[in-house]
C-alpha cells in the first residue's frame, strides 16, 4: 500500500500540473491543437476532479498502511502528524486549498465573481506547496528519473506561469482599447 | 417554465465555447462575440443550453425566465 | 394654494427673460413645498398627471417612484435618490440652463421625490465642466433653503458622454468609474450602496415640484394627452446658437427651428438621434406619434439644424468619431464595431472610401445594436443609419469625388480633446 501511495502521489502531482497548464490556457483563450474550444475548459475541469480522486487514493493508502503511523486528521489539518511533520503538513495545506478551489467552482453560480476568483487564484499557491510536499516527503524523487521528472515538472510550470504573466502585462487596459483600435482603423483608411 | 439565453456583455470576452455547444442558437460575430437567439429555448435543446451556460469560462451566459425581465 | 393658477408657459423657466431665480424670487413666486408627510402619498398625483421622464427615456415617473418605494419596503432598507443633471450629451443645454435659472424648482422636486420613496438623503449630480458656474449657483441655493427635510450633497460627473447614463452614474457615485454596469437586478432594486435607487432627470423633478403644488389636472392643461405637460428643448438654429425653450408637447417643429429655407436637414434627439430631411422635418410635431414616422422620439428635446451650406456626412463623421472614442470599451461588439464604423464614415465623408465601405458600415450598425450593456452602440447605429438615409444624395456626390457643401467649418458642438486613460472615467 505504501507503494500505491507513492505512485498515486506522483500521478496526482502530474495531473495537477496538467490542470494548472490547462487553466492558464483557458485564461488566455488558447486552444489545444485539433480539439474544439470547449475541450480546453472541459479537460481543465474534469482533470481537476480526477486529480483530486488520485490525491484521495494517495492519502487513504498512506493512512491505511500500517508501516508508519499517520493519523487521518493530519490529511486535512497540517502539523498534526509526527511522521515527517513538515512535509505532510504541506500536503495537507495543498489538499485543503485544492478542495476549496474545487468546491467553490462547483457552486460557482452562487458566489460573487470576486470571491470565486480569489479562491481560484490560490491554485498558484496550492501547486508549489504540492510540489514541495512531493519532493520533501518522498525519497524516490530525490534521485534517478523521478528526480528529473520532478525538476522538469517544476520548470514547465515556472515557464508557463512566466509566459502567462508576460502576456497579461501586454494586455491593454479597457479604457485604452478603444483609442488603440481607433488609431489602427483610421490609419488604415488614411494609408489607402 | 420557458427559458431564454442571456449574455452579460461586460463579462463576455468572446471565448466562444457557448457557440460550439449550442450552434443552433448561438453564432459568433466577425469579432468572436456571441449572437444569441433570444427566443425561448426549445425543450430538445435544453440540455445543450445548460451545458453551454456551465461551460462558459467567465460565467457570462445565463438562462433566465423568458417572460420576466433580467 | 394660490387661487388663480397660471397655466401659461413658461412654467419652469423664469417669466422675465433670463433672470435667475434665487431663493427670494422662488419664495415669492411659489408657495412652500407641499410635503405629504408620508412616503408614497404623492405617487397617485404623479400617476394622474402622466408625467414621464425628461432625461430621454420617457419612462412613467410614477412607476419608477413606486418601484423604488416597494423595493425599499420589501428589503427594509432606505433608498437612495439622485437628481440627474449631468447632461453629458454635448448638444443639450436644458438641464444646465434649468439648474442655472431655477435651481430651487429642481431642489423642491428632489425633496418631494425623496419623501415619496422614503429616502433620508439625496444627491444632485451635475457636469464637472459646469462645477464653476452651475455648481457655485447650486451651493448658494442649497445654503439659502429653509424647507428641506433631507440633506442634499452635490456630485460632479466626469466629462464623458456616458457619465450621465443611469448605471454609470450609480457606479461613479459608488466611487467607481463612470461607465455603465450590467446591473442584475435593476438599480431600482439594487443601486447605490446596494439600496434601491431612484435616478430622476433634473427637469422631471422640476415638473414634479409643480405637480405637487398645482395638481395633476393643471399639469395636463398644456401639451397633448399622450404626453402631458411642457418640455424644455435645446434648439440649435442655422446661426449655431443653442436656445433653451419651454414648449408644450406636440408643438410644431417648424415653429422652433427658425428660417426653414436655410436648413438642409434636422437632427432630432441629439447624437444618438435621427437625421431627417428638412422638408419632412418641418411637417413634424414634437410628439412620439408624429416622430415615429421618421424613426425618432422626443427624447431629451434636442433639435439641431444642419445649415444648407454644410455637409451632413462630414458633420456625422465628426460626431461618430466622438461617439466611438466615448465607448467604455467593455463590450466586444461596441469596442470592435464603433471604431470601425467611425473609420468607414470618415472615409465616405472624405470621398476616399473603397468599394463595400457603405455595406460594411450598414452591417456593423446592425451587429452592434442591442449587444452592449447600455444603449451607446444602439444610439450610434441609429444615428449612422439615419445619416446614410438622409444624406444618400450627398453620398453619391462623394463617390464621384464631389461635395455639395460650401462651408467646411464644424457646426455641431463637440467637447475638446478625448484622452483615453482609466483616470478619465473617475
Amino acid at each position: 500500500m505504501w507503494y500505491i501511495s507513492r505512485a498515486t502521489g506522483v500521478v496526482a502531482l502530474l495531473l495537477m500540473t496538467a490542470v494548472l497548464l490547462l487553466g492558464l490556457l483557458v485564461s488566455r483563450q488558447g486552444r489545444l491543437p485539433g480539439l474544439p474550444k470547449f475541450a480546453v475548459t472541459g479537460l481543465h475541469r474534469n482533470l481537476a476532479l480526477i486529480a483530486v480522486a488520485f490525491v484521495g487514493l494517495h492519502v487513504v493508502t498512506a493512512v491505511a498502511d500500517g508501516y508508519v503511523n499517520i493519523p487521518l486528521i493530519s490529511v486535512i489539518v497540517p502539523l498534526s502528524s509526527s511522521y515527517e511533520r513538515l512535509w505532510l503538513a504541506l500536503g495537507a495545506v495543498s489538499l485543503d486549498l485544492s478542495l476549496a478551489i474545487i468546491v467553490t467552482s462547483l457552486v460557482r453560480n452562487r458566489l460573487s465573481r470576486k470571491a470565486w476568483k480569489a479562491v481560484h487564484w490560490l491554485a498558484y499557491l496550492s501547486w508549489p506547496v504540492a510540489w514541495l510536499h512531493s519532493y520533501g516527503s518522498a525519497s524516490d524523487l530525490k534521485g534517478g528519473w523521478l528526480f528529473l521528472l520532478a525538476i522538469a515538472d517544476l520548470l514547465v510550470v515556472v515557464a508557463a506561469v512566466g509566459w502567462r504573466l508576460a502576456a497579461a502585462a501586454r494586455d491593454v487596459p479597457r479604457a485604452e482599447r478603444v483609442g488603440l483600435l481607433m488609431n489602427a482603423v483610421h490609419q488604415r483608411g488614411r494609408n489607402r | 417554465m420557458k427559458e431564454k439565453l442571456l449574455v452579460n456583455p461586460i463579462d463576455c470576452e468572446g471565448h466562444g465555447v457557448c457557440a460550439e455547444l449550442l450552434p443552433e442558437m448561438i453564432a459568433l460575430d466577425e469579432w468572436g462575440y456571441p449572437i444569441i437567439d433570444g427566443r425561448p429555448v426549445p425543450p430538445a435543446l435544453a440540455k445543450d443550453a445548460r451545458a453551454a451556460v456551465n461551460a462558459c469560462p467567465k460565467l457570462a451566459l445565463r438562462l433566465v425566465d423568458a417572460d420576466g425581465g433580467r | 394654494m394660490t387661487t388663480a393658477i397660471d397655466t401659461d408657459l413658461p412654467r419652469l423657466l423664469p417669466r422675465d427673460g433670463r433672470r435667475a431665480q434665487g431663493w427670494r424670487e422662488h419664495a415669492a413666486r411659489y408657495d412652500r413645498i407641499p410635503y405629504r408627510n408620508a412616503a408614497g402619498r404623492l405617487i397617485a398625483d404623479v400617476e394622474a398627471s402622466g408625467l414621464t421622464g425628461r432625461g430621454g427615456a420617457a419612462f412613467p415617473t410614477h412607476r419608477k417612484l413606486a418601484a423604488v418605494l416597494q423595493a425599499s419596503v420589501r428589503k427594509r432598507v432606505r433608498p437612495a435618490v439622485v437628481a440627474n443633471g449631468a447632461e453629458s450629451e454635448p448638444a443639450s443645454d436644458k438641464d444646465a440652463t434649468l439648474l442655472w435659472l431655477a435651481p430651487h424648482l429642481v431642489l423642491d422636486g428632489l425633496q418631494l421625490a425623496a419623501e415619496a420613496v422614503g429616502a433620508e438623503s439625496a444627491v444632485l449630480y451635475t457636469h464637472a465642466d459646469r462645477a464653476g458656474d452651475v455648481g457655485g449657483r447650486l451651493r448658494e441655493a442649497l445654503a439659502d433653503r429653509r424647507d428641506d427635510r433631507v440633506p442634499v450633497s452635490l456630485a460632479f460627473a466626469p466629462p464623458r458622454f456616458l457619465a450621465g447614463q443611469e448605471t454609470a452614474l450609480v457606479s461613479h457615485l459608488g466611487e467607481g468609474p463612470a461607465i455603465p454596469t450590467y446591473p442584475v437586478p435593476r438599480i431600482t432594486e439594487r443601486g447605490l450602496g446596494g439600496a434601491p435607487t431612484l435616478v430622476q432627470n433634473a427637469e422631471t423633478l422640476a415638473h414634479l415640484a409643480l405637480i405637487a403644488r398645482y395638481g395633476p389636472r393643471w399639469f395636463r392643461e398644456v401639451g397633448i394627452p399622450n404626453d402631458p405637460g411642457s418640455h424644455l428643448v435645446t434648439v440649435r438654429r442655422a446661426d449655431g446658437h443653442p436656445r433653451v425653450l419651454e414648449v408644450p408637447s406636440g408643438v410644431g417643429i417648424a415653429s422652433l427651428v427658425g428660417e426653414t429655407a436655410s436648413i438642409g436637414a434636422l437632427l432630432l434627439g441629439g447624437y444618438h438621434g435621427t437625421w431627417v430631411p428638412a422638408a419632412k422635418a418641418v411637417r413634424l410635431r414634437l410628439d412620439n406619434e408624429s416622430l415615429r414616422s421618421v424613426g425618432a422620439t422626443v427624447g431629451a428635446g434636442i433639435l439641431a439644424v444642419l445649415p444648407g451650406d454644410r455637409c451632413g456626412l462630414v458633420e456625422s463623421a465628426r460626431i461618430v468619431r466622438y461617439l466611438a472614442l466615448e465607448s467604455a470599451g467593455q463590450c466586444g461588439p461596441c469596442l470592435n464595431g464603433l471604431p470601425r464604423m467611425s473609420a468607414a464614415l470618415t472615409a465616405l465623408a472624405r470621398g476616399r472610401a473603397p468599394r463595400g465601405t457603405r455595406a460594411d458600415l450598414e452591417r456593423w450598425a446592425g451587429l452592434v445594436t442591442g449587444r452592449g450593456a447600455c444603449h451607446h452602440p444602439d444610439g450610434t447605429a441609429r444615428f449612422v443609419k439615419s445619416a446614410l438615409r438622409t444624406f444618400a444624395a450627398e453620398l453619391e456626390r462623394h463617390e464621384r469625388g464631389q461635395c455639395g457643401a460650401s462651408n467646411a467649418t464644424p457646426f455641431l458642438p463637440l467637447p475638446q480633446g478625448t484622452a483615453r486613460t482609466e483616470e478619465d472615467w473617475l
